[in-house]
């Protein structure tokens, strides 16, 4: 069998634009998914049921329904009730980021949760408004326990944004199918995709682990 | 002017929608068994001293983690059959790699679980003469598995949302009998909704059950894997 | 007739040298009491009796017969076939009990009789039953390990270890993770298996008992031994100064 990547080095252009894509879709939805995830997650630590309530609400629907279908909604049901048109980007980026935030509102949820009462006591009883308190001295501390499960996001993110190719967005994938089906070339081409995943993800995971095991050992 | 839902069109195409989710039940449930089977055979694999063993199984743990499951699925649909030379419908190769690729986080868990239980255990067996694959199969998995549980339990839920993506390879799953209805029937937006709460109403049915296990497992006294 | 020779037995972990070279012979129906300070390598000689760990140089003879192959290097190899066979031949007791928590006590004692010689299941469950009734606790057969008080499961424990027929029992501290109060059901149970006459090596931090059962002492320091003899002699009247030193460390608070 004769492997032809020839002609996938000869479609450098199109794999570049699709790298572009990859990462400004994973920009978007990294910021705007453990951002908006933040929001949620505090709501879902919130007492009173107003807030408690609807965080909880988004987040089983966003945890629950596959990131696809979401995506299709976005970009074929969505325009039918909005005046504007949506484009494969913003279609894309609202799935993949509300499913992002529900599954980090559970991170951040679980990170606050975990640092001990004693420390909420401390801060108040030096005076400290709720507010005060999260952010000076219970968020700096639970971020660091809930580092290698936000970065595993940032992973799965990342390989989510293969998803917008449904909606032909140009990114890596978009670009391999594109090159397959101009060369004939479908086994170099999506290997050529699965390599480059590979490469961009392999030292974020390595990263992963790394993370996992300073914090094993510190705790 | 405001929009006038219809769901009446929707509703006329049931048996396909019906069609649909079975299909996706059918890819899910085959892909899960196998993605067990090969899960815990990778993480035997995984844990064994020799390096020909471990370092392979490592391999294609770690590949099948780290791309993206629609590069994986898009590789075996177009790109496999050639390199062997094999006929590959959409649901072969929708079996093939979602059962490989949820297999390598199966292993992850069974890897864990095996290896949270106490040295002491193996200790007690090996001492009343047992081999390895006795202490294994005798001791310590049985104690694993109960711990794993509630962690295959999230990934078995994991895959069912990932199966979605063969409605790309043109699998009539739920999600592509959607597409199809709602290009016939001009009605996307009834459509699409109707589809989502389907799959919302059945994975939340699974998730509250697993949910439920995890609850029953934790007041029998057992400590659980993540 | 020696059922056990040890010969210059060395076990090193990494840079650290925890055995340096024992010589030990065990005649059938010799009760060795083992004591030594943490650190003296007392654990480690039992577990390479039995070759939970493998010696890192160092012949262990098992009735006359030489275990594992020498290389032309020098070093000693073990096939895990062989060293299987032999943990089937000599039982162990452990300070952790290590039952397994998912069987019932009789199903504890049955494992090894079922898995490993392929006892057929009712066969297998008489003889545990008769074990349990042997360490007192016949009516305990169906209970699992987790409603079972310490003493108690260290009893399961012996009669696991009983049930395969030992030739050699090697007890690792057996009662020292166990509360004060439930010492003495065990230390029972081992007297009593000392007037059967069984072969056994016991690590113990209870010099009373040891003086009682043992029919000779070895107070190991610094992974070699220090000093040997009878009860009488290392116990009552030790020779040398580490092993009286360890000996009066011990007696401090008794009564």
């Amino acid at each position: 069998m004769r492997w032809d990547f020839a002609s996938v080095f000869a479609n450098t252009d199109a794999l570049l634009a699709g790298a572009a894509g990859t990462l400004r879709i994973f920009a978007i939805c990294l910021v705007l998914g453990l951002g908006l995830g933040l929001v949620v997650g505090l709501g879902r630590y919130a007492r009173t049921k107003w807030l408690y309530l609807p965080a909880t609400a988004f987040v089983e629907f966003f945890r629950n329904t596959p990131v696809l279908v979401q995506i299709l909604w976005f970009y074929f049901a969505l325009p039918i009730l909005m005046p504007f048109e949506i484009s494969p980007l913003a279609a894309a980026s609202l799935g993949i980021s509300l499913n992002s935030a529900a599954f980090s509102a559970e991170i951040y949820r679980a990170g606050i949760q975990s640092i001990d009462g004693g420390q909420w006591d401390g801060a108040r009883a030096l005076g400290m408004r709720w507010g005060q308190a999260m952010r000076r001295i219970v968020l700096p501390q639970a971020i660091k326990r809930m580092m290698p499960a936000l970065t595993n996001r940032a992973i799965e993110i990342f390989k989510m944004t293969t998803l917008a190719s449904a909606v032909a967005y140009v990114e890596l994938l978009q670009q391999g199918k594109l090159i397959a089906s101009l060369n004939y070339n479908p086994i170099e081409a999506y290997t050529a995709v699965a390599v480059i995943f590979l490469v961009f993800l392999w030292p974020l995971v390595q990263f992963t682990y790394v993370l996992e095991r300073r914090l094993k050992r510190d705790e | 002017m405001a929009y006038q839902w219809d769901f009446t069109p929707v509703l006329a195409n049931t048996p396909l929608l019906a069609q649909g989710l079975l299909n996706t039940l059918k890819v899910t449930g085959t892909s899960l068994v196998f993605g067990l089977a090969l899960g815990l055979a990778l993480a035997l694999l995984r844990l064994s001293p020799r390096r020909a063993f471990a370092w392979p199984a490592g391999l294609v743990i770690e590949v099948f983690r780290t791309t993206p499951p629609l590069v994986q699925l898009f590789w075996f649909f177009f790109a496999l059959p050639l390199l062997v030379g094999i006929e590959m419908t959409a649901f072969m190769a929708a079996v093939v790699t979602f059962s490989i690729q949820s297999a390598a986080f199966f292993a992850e868990v069974f890897r864990g679980g095996i290896v949270s239980i106490e040295r002491g255990q193996w200790d007690g067996a090996r001492a009343i003469g047992m081999s390895h694959a006795q202490a294994l199969h005798r001791i310590i998995l049985p104690q694993a598995v109960k711990r794993m549980i509630p962690a295959l339990m999230e990934r078995a839920i994991e895959l069912m949302k990932t199966t979605t993506l063969v409605a790309t390879i043109s699998y009539a799953d739920l999600l592509f009998a959607a597409n199809e209805i709602a290009q016939k029937t001009f009605r996307p937006l009834e459509t699409f909704t109707v589809a989502a709460l389907i799959y919302f109403v059945v994975i939340f049915a699974f998730s509250l059950l697993a949910q439920q296990l995890e609850r029953r497992l934790a007041v029998s006294g057992e400590s659980t894997v993540h | 007739m020696s059922l056990l020779r040890v010969t210059g037995l060395t076990k090193r972990f990494g840079t650290n040298e925890v055995l340096r070279g024992i010589d030990l012979e065990v005649r059938q129906g010799e009760r060795i009491a083992i004591l030594g300070a943490s650190g003296s390598g007392k654990s480690s000689l039992l577990r390479c009796l039995n070759f939970m760990e493998l010696p890192t140089a160092g012949v262990i003879e098992l009735d006359g017969q030489p275990l594992g192959r020498e290389r032309r290097s020098g070093e000693r190899v073990y096939r895990e076939g062989e060293l299987t066979r032999v943990r089937q031949r000599i039982g162990m007791v452990f300070q952790q009990f290590n039952l397994f928590p998912h069987m019932t006590a009789v199903g504890n004692v049955m494992e090894g009789l079922r898995t490993v010689r392929r006892m057929p299941k009712e066969a297998a469950r008489v003889r545990a039953e008769a074990e349990l009734k042997r360490v007192g606790l016949g009516d305990k057969a169906d209970a699992y390990p987790a409603h079972l008080s310490g003493g108690q499961k260290q009893r399961v424990a012996i009669a696991r270890a009983l049930a395969m027929d030992p030739e050699l029992l090697l007890f690792d501290e057996p009662t020292s993770a166990l509360d004060p109060e439930l010492v003495g059901e065990v230390l029972g149970v081992i007297r009593d298996l000392a007037d059967e006459g069984r072969t056994m090596l016991l690590v113990t931090h209870e010099l009373g008992f040891a003086y009682h059962v043992a029919t000779r002492v070895i107070f190991l320091a610094d992974g070699t031994i220090h000093e040997s003899g009878t009860p009488d002699e290392v116990l009552k009247n030790p020779q040398r100064e580490r092993t009286r030193a360890f000996l009066a460390s011990h007696k401090q608070y008794s009564l």
